[in-house]
Order: structure tokens, then C-alpha cells, then sequence
């Protein structure tokens, strides 16, 4: 048989602790991948968020820091200012950078921090319990908004990419998802673009990656795969929001 | 050697420098704000840098992530700001990375007001944030103390690998005395293998985290920070003595205040009334000694604060119920005066007769 993928040395041999079907483990692959690809990974501090994530130190083969909840893009600034040689990312869910850590996201965007962020959207607060998070579509059920979010009493999504975009100091910005062998590939070439946008200097890059939660939307993974393609990519299309200028 | 006239909040940022820091992370606070607008000025010159977050919370976090790239690195603020940063420092504690945060207190609680108040004591020496940990408190008493004490307060926090705080009221950062420039510690840096500064030139992945899922793990790191504050406890405390060999009656104060109560002791000594004082210069860990020894010949002790009565329980903590401690206080930023001091310590000593 042919083995189609390799073990990354972008990862560490630790088994994922996420759920069965969960899309944080492809996401990681991706992100590792990336590093070992543009072979960065010896000079990369990355970031972990609080949520499912929170263990992501386990498993990136690199220097890690561990930050308070939404906090993650300050700590990143630090790093970045201080080592502005050395490749800096940020992993967060929705919950940790759309909701507690918004201003820290809007910020490092307002002063182009040469970051890179990778913005996981599940649409929950998955570590606690399937909570409402500010991506949450209308009409969603969670367990806070067990009938279903009502967007006269718990609001609107809150749309990240579109949100960063237009600001001068994002240099990229784009949404992907991770619910399809070609979309994991196009998710994988955003990645790659982000990165490499950081190491030209050119300002803060983000990549917003539509990712499942069986556990906690009720549904087995290939029916999570399904509803991700079916109600997610509607409201949060998918593609490349701001690119490099001159970067085609 | 040069002399020179500075503001306090000025030889923050300058001692800053002298003792090797290159990077501050700040938001804008009154009465601090000349610390940052010198640094902002001071620290391009020197090839470090600047930058002013968007709130307390990020200015503590970008700290947090600078410490972890192995920097020295500085933040400042004031009580309301101090309060947000609370949840970052609780997390540098915890990671074990040093940094030096200054607090230049106004008056609280709430948005308070802008007046010199020492009301942020409990914040600062009782942990303040979440979670079982402390930090080196230290409280200069003059321009020229906050120059010297600078360098050591980065020393401490490499040393220790933990942050530390350096405290003044209001009036030590607005007022302007004359400095020695070259009173500052020779910087020396130490070695940070820990840092994360990418793997080159490493065999192992270096991880800052404050993360122990397992009760029994966090219970090991609690009790190695505990070790680590019984060092500080045992090497590290400093204080000042003012006329106790034979004192009767002994003040005790911190900061500015201090000053305030020297004055007091001296117009007292004048009067023929044997008294004293003693000035913790570190608020944590808190110098048990001086008030021990005097015991001998103290008969009261009167502590004065610029607040409600803090520092008074650590002062009551050492004494125990061997001696009467008394209080004197304002708040609100409400300046104490030395005749409303002399009188209170007056009618304590007329009761001891
Ligand atoms: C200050 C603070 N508030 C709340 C929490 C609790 N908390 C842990 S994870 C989480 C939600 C994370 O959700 P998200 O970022 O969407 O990540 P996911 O778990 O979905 O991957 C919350 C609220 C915390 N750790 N710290
Ligand atoms: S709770 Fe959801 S986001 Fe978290 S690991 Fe499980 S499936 Fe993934």
C-alpha cells in the first residue's frame, strides 16, 4: 500500500487529544507542514490559545508559549519585537480571539504586527462545553442557546475576515476550510501564503480555517463535514480577503 | 558623576535603561505618564523599543511574551491599570518569567481619582491576581532611591525568574529631586536557557506555560514556588532605621510617607520623646527583623499610611499582641501632614505615661 502521509517533523510524536473526526488535528498538520516547508521551524515560537487548543505545545515541534485566553496576539507581539527575525504564530478558536480577545486581534492588525494568525472557526466554544461563541450562526443550536441563536437577544456572527481585511495593517487575510481533500489543499496554500507574507515582513497575515465539532454540534464527523459545507460556508465564504499587494 | 534634577517618574524609565532594559510595553495613565513619555524618547536612542499597547491587558501580555524571548522588559501603570494587568502577572508568576512592572498609585478604589494614595499595598503584596503567588514589592522613598533600586528590582526579577514590583504614591512620581546617574547597578545578564527563542542550537523544544492538568503536577510547580518565596523571604528583605536603638515609640511607613514621618521622629526626639522609625524599602517580602528587635525597648508602635490601614496587618502579623500597634491614615489621595502625624503620635505616647 502507499502511504500517502508521511509523519511531519513539523509535529512531535504526541497522540492529538481531540475528539474522533475533530479538524484541529488537520489544521495543526497543515500549519507544521508549512513551517518544515519553508524550513522555518527552528526559528518559530508559536502561540497556543485557551479552548480545545490548549495543549497545541504537545504537539508543535518548536519553541511554544502558552497565553491567557484572547491574549495570544499581544503575547506574539512581544516575542516578534523582541526576536523580529524568528517566525511567530498565533492558533486560536473563536471563542479565544473573536470574543475575549478581540481588541488584542483588531490591534495587532491596526500595527500590522509581522505575525501570523490561524483563527479556527467552529462556531462553538468547544473546550467548555458547546457555548454559544460569537461565530455562532443564527439559528444555531448550543447549549446557551438551546433554541437555536436568536440575533435579536445573543447578536450576529461576528465575521473576522471581513472584519481585518480593510485594515491597513493586515497584508493577508483569507478564509479556508477543511472539510474537503481540495479544500484542505487550498487551505494549505493560504497557510503557506500567510507564512510567507510574515517573512517578507509585509504586515500581519491571518488565516480564518472553517473547522468541525462533532462532540459538541451532535453530529458524527462525516454529517459535521457536511453541515460545515452546508450552513457554515454560506455565511462565512471562503477565499482570499486581502493579498500583498503585487503578491499574486 | 553626574547630577542631575529628575522627575521620579522619570528616573523609573532612566534606571530602567541603566539596568539594561530595552523593551516597555505601556498604556497611558495619569500619575505616571511622564515614565512612558520619557521612555518613548529614551529608549529609540539606545536602539531599544516602545510601544504602546492598546490596553492594560495587551501592555502585560506583550510583556509576558518579551520575558519569554528572553528580554528585560518593563510595563507601567497605575492602580486601575494595575487591577487589568492582574491576570497577566498571575500568568508570568506562574510561567516563571521575569519582568519589572511599576506602580505609581493614585487614589481607589474604582476610577478614584488621580491624587498620591498607597492603597494599592494588599494588591501588591498579597498576590492580586488569581492563584497562590507573590512578587519582590519594592517602595523607594526618594528620586535618588528609585535610581538605585532599578537595578536591582531586574536583578531580582532574573534572579528569581518572577516578576517584580517596583511601588511609589503619586507625589515619588511627580516630584523632582536631584540624581546621581551612576548610582544604578552594574548590569549583568544572565544566562536564559529557557527561553523561547526558537529551537536553533538547541537539542530540546523550550515551553513556556502555566497549564498543569493534573492536580498532583500543579501541586509540585505550587509548592516549588513556594520554596522560591521562602528564598526571597530569607534573602532578600530590606528595610531602613531611623533612631530606634533606644526608641519608645516606632513608626513605621513606606515610601513618601516616610519622609513624612522622619520629620515626625525628629520633632519628637526635639521634644525630648524617645522615638524612632523603621521603612520597609521591600513591602514583600516584608522585613520581620527590625520589629523584632526593637521589641526590647518599643513600648507602641504607630504605623502611618496613605490609606485605610495595610501595611498595618503585616506590621500587627510580626508584632503580634506583644505591643499595641497603632494606625494613622488618609485617604482618597489626601496627604498626610507631619503636624496631624506628630499630634496623633502625641496623644499614643501621652497614654503610655
Ligand atoms: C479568562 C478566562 N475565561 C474563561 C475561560 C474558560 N474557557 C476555556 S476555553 C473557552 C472557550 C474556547 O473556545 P474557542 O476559542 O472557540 O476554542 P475551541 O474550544 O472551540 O477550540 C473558555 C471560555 C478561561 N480559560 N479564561
Ligand atoms: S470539543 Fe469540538 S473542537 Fe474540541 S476537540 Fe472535540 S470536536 Fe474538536
Amino acid at each position: 500500500m502507499a502511504v500517502s502521509l508521511n509523519h511531519t517533523e513539523g509535529l512531535t510524536d504526541n497522540l492529538f487529544h481531540y475528539c474522533p473526526g475533530c479538524t484541529h488535528g488537520i489544521i495543526h498538520r497543515l500549519v507544521a507542514e508549512a513551517l518544515v516547508e519553508l524550513e522555518v521551524l527552528d526559528r518559530t515560537v508559536g502561540i497556543c490559545p485557551v479552548g480545545c487548543a490548549v495543549f497545541a505545545y504537545n504537539y508543535f515541534n518548536c519553541d511554544m508559549i502558552e497565553a491567557a485566553h484572547g491574549r495570544a496576539p499581544a503575547v506574539a507581539t512581544g516575542v516578534k519585537r523582541v526576536l523580529p527575525d524568528r517566525v511567530v504564530f498565533t492558533y486560536q478558536g473563536d471563542g479565544d480571539l473573536a470574543a475575549i480577545g478581540t481588541a488584542e486581534m483588531v490591534h495587532v492588525a491596526a500595527r500590522g504586527e509581522k505575525i501570523t494568525i490561524i483563527f479556527v472557526n467552529n462556531t462553538v466554544y468547544g473546550m467548555t462545553g458547546g457555548q454559544m461563541a460569537p461565530t455562532t450562526l443564527v439559528g444555531q443550536k448550543t447549549t446557551t442557546t438551546p433554541s437555536g441563536r436568536d440575533a435579536g437577544v445573543a447578536g450576529f456572527p461576528v465575521k473576522v475576515a471581513e472584519m481585518l481585511a480593510p485594515m491597513e495593517g493586515a497584508a493577508y487575510v483569507s478564509r479556508v476550510a477543511v472539510n474537503s481533500p481540495k479544500n484542505i489543499r487550498l487551505a494549505k496554500k493560504a497557510v503557506l501564503r500567510a507564512f510567507r507574507t510574515q517573512l517578507k515582513g509585509l504586515g500581519l497575515s491571518l488565516v480564518e480555517v472553517l473547522s468541525t465539532c462533532p462532540t459538541n454540534w451532535g453530529l458524527s464527523p462525516p454529517e459535521a463535514l457536511r453541515w460545515l459545507k452546508e450552513n457554515m460556508i454560506p455565511v462565512y465564504p471562503l477565499g482570499e480577503y486581502k493579498i500583498p499587494e503585487g503578491d499574486t | 558623576m553626574a547630577r542631575v534634577l529628575m522627575k521620579g517618574n522619570e528616573a523609573f524609565g532612566e534606571g530602567a535603561i541603566r539596568a539594561g532594559c530595552k523593551y516597555f510595553f505601556g498604556y497611558p495613565i495619569t500619575p505616571q505618564s511622564e515614565l512612558p513619555h520619557y521612555l518613548a524618547k529614551r529608549l529609540p536612542e539606545i536602539g531599544g523599543l516602545y510601544l504602546q499597547a492598546e490596553s492594560e491587558l495587551a501592555s502585560i501580555n506583550m510583556v509576558y511574551g518579551a520575558a519569554a524571548a528572553g528580554a528585560r522588559v518593563m510595563t507601567s501603570s497605575s492602580g486601575p491599570g494595575i487591577s487589568l494587568m492582574q491576570e497577566g502577572i498571575s500568568y508570568i508568576a506562574c510561567a516563571e518569567l521575569p519582568c519589572v512592572i511599576i506602580n505609581v498609585m493614585r487614589g481607589g478604589p474604582g476610577l478614584g481619582n488621580i491624587a498620591p494614595s498607597q492603597s494599592d499595598y494588599f494588591q501588591a503584596t498579597k498576590g492580586g491576581g488569581h492563584g497562590d503567588y507573590h512578587l519582590p514589592v519594592l517602595a523607594p522613598a526618594s528620586v535618588q532611591e528609585i535610581m538605585d533600586l532599578m537595578g536591582l528590582a531586574f536583578d531580582l526579577a532574573d534572579k528569581y525568574r518572577n516578576p517584580v514590583m517596583v511601588m511609589g504614591d503619586g507625589i515619588l512620581g511627580q516630584v523632582m529631586e536631584p540624581v546621581e546617574l551612576n548610582s544604578a547597578t552594574e548590569v549583568s545578564l544572565i544566562p536564559k536557557p529557557w527561553a523561547t527563542t526558537g529551537t536553533a542550537g538547541r537539542e530540546t523544544r523550550n515551553i513556556v506555560n502555566s497549564l498543569y492538568m493534573e492536580p498532583e503536577e500543579l501541586e509540585k510547580v505550587n509548592l516549588r514556588l513556594q520554596e522560591k518565596y521562602r528564598l526571597m523571604e530569607k534573602g532578600e528583605k530590606r528595610w531602613e532605621e531611623y533612631r530606634v536603638e533606644d526608641a519608645v515609640v516606632v513608626l513605621a511607613a513606606f515610601g513618601m510617607v516616610a519622609r513624612i514621618a522622619k520629620s515626625v521622629v525628629d520633632r519628637m526626639r526635639s521634644a525630648g520623646i524617645p522615638a524612632g522609625l523603621i521603612r520597609p524599602i521591600t513591602l514583600y517580602p516584608f522585613p520581620d527583623e527590625p520589629f523584632l528587635k526593637v521589641l526590647r525597648t518599643t513600648k507602641t508602635f504607630v504605623v502611618v499610611e496613605m490609606n485605610a490601614g495595610q501595611m498595618v496587618e503585616d506590621v500587627r502579623l510580626v508584632v503580634g499582641y506583644r505591643r499595641p500597634v497603632h494606625f494613622y491614615g488618609r485617604t482618597g489621595g489626601m496627604l498626610t501632614t507631619v503636624a496631624e502625624v506628630e499630634a496623633r503620635v502625641r496623644e499614643i505616647w501621652e497614654g503610655l505615661k
